[in-house]
């Protein structure tokens, strides 16, 4: 299991700089935070540390080894993997389908097939048969989760995993998060649920217009919300 | 001038499934790359003039027929890989109208070569032609060379499917033709996917060529060049996003044009094209995405 650095990380779209000099760490049996407003530059450092996203400055390592300049698909099989924003499934094919494109990123050989996840989910294992379209949102949210673990990486970064789902099924998201976090995981959440996420995360950092403002430890839970629209009032 | 009257016998409906399947394998060739490229390859039927010329050297040297098979199938593999790295790879991250204009060229290119190294009047490849008489079941003449098409056709429809379905790279390009990006974002190589995809559609071409060469064994530069525009009518007929569809597409325009070639008189024939592309503008009017794919799928691409 490697440490996920970004160091002092910049990126930019066109004239617009939407990360600018972010560092931070996320080590082996953690999860991290990142919360802050629509455009502050989230998704913008997940997907520059994917690869996806025009870096102008700084750097990103894996284990001490730069993720910069390497192909999507590279950093994947690196041991990196993202649940990405609105979960992208591939509703066309069946649920097993969708877990074995996972193993597409799986270093070595084929390990446990998915059992593990199977665990983890057991809503997966029970419509492993059935088309992925026709889950329901919250179902197609646990297969996106178990699909990326099926890679069985190092670091597993999420995009909004809670977004449009039910109270109930953010719970099991957010308690699978934390069982992949006792698993040894590295874990970068990106959220909009700023309460529920610091009472989560060892750390939580809050950012605005690409730039760290804030950092929170799991006892700024009980304040956060207000602690965060002073911030970026 | 009046339309023939249809008077369709069996040899003619055995001919028209032939050229169905023959044609179905054109359009999944041809589909299999536009999924993961986005890209419609014109040169398709240069592959398989390419692999209809070495058919016609290996003739006119007395090689073995299956020296001559697997030297059709050498040519048209090492020329879809060249195509994949010289063209394909470095033009990828271009817009799709930059690779289309380049396929075009390609598609050119190797037939300005063919007529230039080979001349215009052809080669004739006759160490196929026995497989063009015919046999007689119960009574009914049927040209080997159309049994054999049906059954090769449904053999490598068969096996592509097991290809896409049961291994682990045919998950992967079904994925890529689907959301490219989270196949990326998966770990799933681009450059594998891609070439698995190009490298597929080559042997699908090399088969088609061994085909056409047997139905028609004077090989010229344009040889296939019909076929293949015939063959993209029926693939854009069928719905070009998804393979099944497009499958159909390939082999409902290739049993059309069989069956109304059989059908028409000698001296009619001639218009055949015409009628074909006419019935394609039709359908495409009243179905725009296609005959085969369900609304609800067309809608979501």
């Amino acid at each position: 299991m490697s440490t996920l650095a970004v160091d002092k990380l910049e990126v930019r779209h066109g004239a617009v700089r939407a990360v600018r000099g972010l560092s931070f760490e996320v080590a082996p049996r953690e999860i991290v935070g990142l919360i802050g407003p629509n455009g502050a530059g989230k998704s913008s450092t997940l997907h520059a540390i994917m690869g996806a996203a025009p870096v102008v400055g700084g750097d990103v390592t894996l284990g001490g080894r730069s993720l910069l300049g390497r192909r999507t698909e590279d950093i994947a099989r690196a041991g990196v993997a993202l649940v990405p924003e609105g979960r992208r499934i591939f509703a066309e094919l069946t649920v097993e389908e969708n877990l074995r494109l996972g193993l597409a990123g799986r270093r070595g050989g084929d390990g446990d097939g998915f059992a593990r996840v199977y665990e983890l989910f057991p809503i997966v294992h029970e419509f492993r048969r059935r088309s992925a379209g026709a889950l329901s949102g919250g179902q197609q949210q646990q297969l996106a989760i178990a699909r990326a673990l099926v890679a069985e990486p190092d670091v597993l970064l999420l995009d909004e995993p809670s977004l449009g789902l039910a109270p109930r099924i953010v719970d099991v998201v957010f308690d699978a998060l934390a069982a992949i976090r006792e698993s040894g995981l590295a874990v970068l959440l990106v959220e909009q649920r700023a309460q529920r996420t610091v009472a989560l995360a060892d750390r939580t950092y809050v950012i605005a217009n690409g730039e760290l403002r804030l950092t929170l430890g799991p006892d700024d839970a009980g304040d956060t919300d207000r602690l965060v629209a002073a911030y970026l009032a | 001038m009046t339309l023939a009257v249809l008077n369709i016998d069996w040899q003619t409906l055995a001919d028209a499934l032939a050229l169905g399947g023959i044609y179905a394998l054109m359009a999944v060739g041809i589909g299999l790359v536009f999924g993961v490229l986005r890209l419609v390859n014109f040169a398709y039927g240069q592959l398989i003039m390419a692999g209809a010329y070495a058919l016609a050297f290996a003739s006119q040297w007395d090689l073995p027929r299956w020296v001559g098979i697997l030297f059709c199938f050498g040519v048209v593999l090492a020329l879809s890989v060249a195509m994949d790295l010289l063209v394909f790879r470095p033009l990828r991250t271009q817009s799709p109208a930059v690779m289309l204009v380049a396929t075009f060229a390609i598609a050119f290119l190797l037939q300005s070569i063919a007529l230039l190294a080979f001349g215009p009047l052809g080669k004739i490849a006759s160490s196929l032609a026995p497989l063009n008489r015919p046999v007689t079941i119960s009574g009914v003449d049927i040209r080997k060379i159309a049994i054999v098409s049906i059954v090769v056709a449904v053999v490598c429809l068969l096996l592509l499917q097991l290809l896409l379905t049961r291994t682990a790279v045919g998950l992967q390009m079904r994925a890529a033709s689907l959301d490219f990006g989270t196949a990326r974002l998966l770990g799933v190589r681009a450059n594998r996917v891609i070439g698995g995809a190009v490298l597929v559609s080559g042997v699908l071409a090399a088969v088609v060529a061994v085909m056409l060469t047997v139905q028609n064994p004077l090989v010229t530069p344009d040889f296939a060049l019909r076929d293949t525009i015939v063959v993209l009518a029926g693939v854009v007929l069928g719905g070009l996003n998804r393979p099944i569809p497009a499958t159909l597409g390939g082999f409902s325009i290739g049993f059309a044009s069989g069956l109304l070639g059989g059908a028409l008189p000698t001296n009619q024939s001639q218009y055949l094209p015409t009628f074909l592309f006419a019935a394609v503008i039709l359908v495409l009017l009243v179905r725009p995405n296609g005959l085969f794919t369900r609304r609800q799928q067309a809608e979501r691409v």
